[in-house]
């Protein structure tokens, strides 16, 4: 059984993106109103791995042996100027967006396995994270312009 | 007059609610209520009051003639007549004829004159100013122009040269100025980058009415106030801010069959001690007590099952969510008696026509926009719209505040439309015989953060002093100063934007112009010029007509963009602009609005009397071919898109918003027990200022601190102190002060800005990117005493208390 193996992985991605966001608040200090949201889902995301935490646990116990390269980084550190923070952010994307189809297949998983309390969890989260990859889609709209054809 | 300082709120006219059949007929469409006998009260009942502010030693008599005009002191918008004697503005009269304020003026509007005469004429700027080796130096109108625009061209031949535009403007323009601007921005530069220091004032404001009820606009009227049986003001001191609105509540308050009032306020002020129930919530909780309020409402049955199931959205969601928040549990998180909150919410849930007030307190707070839509909730579940002493306002400090908000200098695409939809996009493109190519619109700390960066080169100030007020003033100014950075100011005096200039443009004020202004219940009101500008000052909007005609900006055919050339026509295009949009202005004309009363929108041909309320019946305007926004999550400001809105399938019906509690980022607590405020007075009375003097400049920097908190951290007037965040640190005497306990200000201060800048974050809502204010918890402690003598510098320059100041940042 490889459920453990995918929350794990989700479990991971989670407090990755936990700290990518915190990475990008703290790599960008002048960006206006990156301090409070960028904190506030920093917070979100490990909650959401915290409540994973139980079903990894309860998942490992029949778990065969981690495979290869599950594990790949997609956020190394955030880069200066209005380019850099397209970047952090369209990097942040894919890495929330992991998580995003992370929570789709553990919901599988979850609903094999019979398991109505992780589904619970699932529904949850798998719900804040749709709402911050809108947030960083809006964001990089909204800088798009301005970053790709003005600033020089 | 009477004394301003000793009796603010003048005498008392009280009186009582109009009769069952007066508040049906004043439920009927202004023509059928033309149709009433006149005894049955087609106007308000509330008496006139007629006060006349003069120059002293003048009598109504001595004056040559009386201009009509309206005040430009808030966006309660007072009608008054400008008394002129010898081509000069000698004083006020409140105009007995009109519906906002029937003959009052506020005291003081002693204060904020326009001051072509008398008060601050010395420091009016008369002549343009251009950067010559690093002064300005005075020119002439042509020189001045050439230079601005062959900076303007020279950016626009670039390359992405739209984008190395912005524009700052503020709610002191005129209607006309402001739509000239937003063409010649939108369509002649063809930039987003566009808004203005209505931002710092309303912008939630707006966003909670675009996400409650789909468009911006203020569903009810100040006539409410006749009506209502209740009045509930959240973080709102009328008092202090809408004087004559206040002396409307006041005179029904002293009259039979008086409302009951409910004040929400962490502060003392006077609506507080007016009222009935005083709510003195902990900063910053304000989502919490709502919830609870709303959750009392609930699982008592107090809600309109009727209206929620017909006319709203999102019940269920709301239930799930403020089903957590019983009265107990807001009375722990806000830090007031549970037994107050149920008290409140017995007397929302059992009146029959509430008037709801919001402001600062809830806007400049954390989770300004989702605390904004409870109170719009709150209405919505009661079924308390659209009907005579039903209704909510989403208040704005700013004058014209709302005219930005309409015409597109404020965020939003001219005529309240939506830039995420084709069709509105379209629309503006075939109006103006443009290509549409916009995007999302930039707000106003961002068009900063671009110019910081270099990609913004060039940024227009019009009527607005961001040195003087935004967020992280230090660098703000630093920007400002900056080498690749050209900035235009147009002012009536030599601001500290204004020093910091390469072109100053001196402006004609109130008085000085012809215009149009829009109040805060949608009253459109008429201010003529009364006297002339001073020396070479223009009026804003002949700048603007002057800067497109340079740039010879034109439409797809060749033609002039901007085809209107004084402030009638321009007020007829603008018409044009919001025919068929919420804000529809197509039934006035100047003619209509001289003489007698203002007119509220929407007035079209067929609707000459304008709408007294919107939203009558519960249809509201969320139809996605018609709405504003297609909507944002409250928390991260998300927009959810077209899809997801249409998926809703609104019909007409309102949004119940529901949002979790969430603290702020920044509590005090954990050795950081006390809150660090930074800033000046920006927002409410934007009277333009002249920059102080250099010698004015050269004082000690200082921090308040209330005297509760100094004696318990042992430390006295004039004492060296040490303020720490968890950001950073800095020392500064102390002053002992009445600043509210808990609290710790510092007034903005050249030499210490940077050090001030660090030691705080600037609080975001999210949403409406709306800063709250430069904000952190400290600890303060005494690093040495200091001898006497510092006090008489306190005296010198203390005249402000503290707490008023603060209610200002």
């Amino acid at each position: 059984m490889h459920l453990a193996h995918y929350l794990r992985l989700l479990h991971r991605s989670q407090n990755a993106l936990a700290e990518a966001f915190r990475e990008i608040r703290r790599g960008h200090p002048h960006e206006p109103d990156m301090y409070g949201v960028c904190e506030c889902l920093a917070v979100q995301c490990g909650e959401q791995a915290r409540r994973l935490e139980p079903f990894v646990r309860r998942y490992s116990a029949g778990a065969c042996e981690e495979p290869e390269r599950l594990h790949s980084a997609l956020f190394s550190g955030t880069r200066p100027g209005g380019l850099g923070l397209l970047r952090d952010l369209h990097d942040l994307y894919l890495l929330a967006t992991e998580c995003e189809i992370a929570w789709s297949i553990v919901a599988q998983g979850a609903q094999g396995a019979r398991d109505e309390e992780l589904l619970e969890v699932v529904r949850h989260c798998g719900g804040d994270t749709a709402v911050q990859l809108l947030w960083l889609r809006t964001r990089m709209r909204h800088v798009a312009p301005q970053a790709l054809v003005v600033a020089s | 007059m009477p004394d301003p300082i000793a009796d603010p709120w003048g005498r008392r006219t009280p009186y009582g609610p109009p009769g069952g059949v007066e508040r049906l007929a004043a439920a009927l469409p202004g023509r059928l209520r033309d149709a009433l006998p006149a005894e049955l009260g087609l106007g308000s009942p509330w008496p006139v009051r007629v006060d006349t502010l003069l120059d002293d030693g003048l009598t109504e008599a001595d004056a040559d003639g009386w201009v009509q005009g309206v005040s430009f002191l808030h966006s309660g918008g007072d009608a008054l007549d400008f008394a002129v004697r010898d081509g000069r503005l000698v004083g006020l009269r409140g105009r007995a004829a009109d519906r906002i304020n029937h003959g009052r003026l506020d005291p003081r509007e002693t204060y904020g004159r326009p001051p072509g005469a008398g008060r601050g004429e010395r420091a009016r700027l008369t002549r343009p100013l251009v950067r010559e080796g690093g002064e300005l130096v005075e020119t002439d109108w042509d020189t001045a122009m050439g230079r601005v625009v062959a900076r303007s061209k020279e950016l626009l031949d670039a390359p992405g040269g739209w984008g190395r535009f912005g524009f700052y403007t503020s709610g002191r323009l005129f209607l006309e100025e402001h739509y000239t601007l937003a063409v010649l921005a939108r369509a002649g530069i063809g930039t987003p980058h566009l808004d203005g220091n209505t931002r710092v004032c309303a912008a939630t404001a707006a966003a909670a009415l675009k996400a409650s009820f789909g468009a911006d606009g203020q569903p009810g009227s100040f006539t409410d106030i006749d009506h209502c049986d209740t009045i509930a003001l959240w973080g709102h001191n009328v008092a202090g801010t809408h004087t004559v609105l206040w002396e409307r509540m006041l005179d029904r308050r002293h009259g039979p069959r008086p409302p009951v009032m409910i004040a929400v306020d962490p502060d003392d002020t006077p609506p507080a001690r007016e009222a009935d129930v005083h709510l003195a919530v902990r900063p910053g909780t304000n989502v919490a007590l709502m919830n609870a309020l709303l959750h009392e409402l609930i699982a008592n049955n107090r809600y309109d099952a009727a209206y929620v199931g017909n006319h709203t959205l999102g019940f269920a969601e709301l239930c799930r969510v403020v089903e957590a928040y019983p009265a107990k549990r807001a009375a722990d998180i806000c830090a007031v008696p549970a037994g107050l909150i149920e008290q409140a919410a017995e007397i929302l849930g059992s009146c029959e026509r509430l008037v709801s007030s919001v402001l600062r307190g809830f806007y400049q707070s954390n989770q300004g926009t989702a605390a904004a839509c409870q109170v719009n909730n709150l209405h919505l579940l009661r079924g308390m719209l659209g009907r005579p002493g039903a209704g909510v306002f989403q208040m704005a400090g700013q004058p014209s505040a709302h005219n930005a908000r309409e015409t597109g200098t404020g965020g939003d695409l001219p005529g309240m439309r939506n830039w995420e939809n084709p069709e509105h996009v379209r629309d503006l493109g075939a109006l103006w015989n443009v290509d549409p190519v916009w995007g999302p619109p930039t707000h106003a700390l961002q068009i900063f953060r671009y110019a910081e960066q270099g990609s913004i080169n060039l940024l227009w100030i019009a009527a607005a002093d961001p040195a003087a007020s935004l967020p992280h003033l230090d660098r703000v100014r630093r920007t400002l100063a900056g080498e690749d950075l050209f900035v235009v100011v147009q002012d009536l005096f030599l601001t500290e934007t204004a020093r910091l200039a390469d072109v100053v443009l001196p402006a004609a004020t109130w008085g000085e112009k012809l215009g149009t202004l829009t109040s805060a219940d949608r009253t459109v009101h008429i201010c003529e010029k009364a006297v002339e500008p001073p020396g070479d000052a223009r009026p804003d909007l002949d700048i603007f007509l002057d800067y497109a005609h340079r740039m010879d900006f034109c439409d797809r055919d060749g033609a002039p963009l901007i085809r209107w050339h004084d402030p009638e026509s321009a007020f007829e295009a603008w018409k044009a602009c919001s025919k068929g949009r919420p804000c529809d202005y197509t039934g006035i004309t100047y003619d209509r609005l001289r003489g007698g009363s203002g007119i509220q929108w929407p007035c079209t041909p067929s609707t000459p009397h304008g709408t007294e309320r919107l939203y009558a019946g519960g249809l509201f305007a969320t139809d996605p071919s018609e709405c504003q926004t297609y909507g944002y999550d409250l928390a991260t400001g998300a927009e959810w898109g077209t899809e997801r809105y249409r998926a809703k399938d609104p019909r007409g019906r309102a949004f119940l918003h529901a949002a979790d509690y969430r603290p702020s980022a920044e509590v005090t607590g954990e050795g950081y027990p006390l809150l660090f405020v930074t800033g000046r007075a920006v927002c409410l009375f934007p009277a333009p200022a002249p920059a102080p003097e250099p010698g004015d400049a050269a004082r000690e920097p200082w921090v308040e601190v209330n005297s509760q908190d100094a004696a318990a951290l042992g430390i006295g007037d004039g004492d060296l102190v040490r303020v720490e965040s968890r950001h950073s640190a800095l020392e500064a005497p102390a002053r002992v002060r009445g600043t509210r306990p808990g609290v710790v200000f510092m007034p903005f201060d050249p030499g210490m800005a940077r050090a001030a800048d660090e030691l705080t974050v600037t609080g975001w809502d999210p949403v409406s990117k709306q800063p709250i204010f430069n904000v952190a918890a400290v600890r303060v402690t005494k690093v040495s005493g200091v001898n006497a003598g510092a006090g008489g510098m306190a005296e010198d320059l203390g005249s402000l208390e503290g707490s008023e100041r603060l209610e200002e940042v």
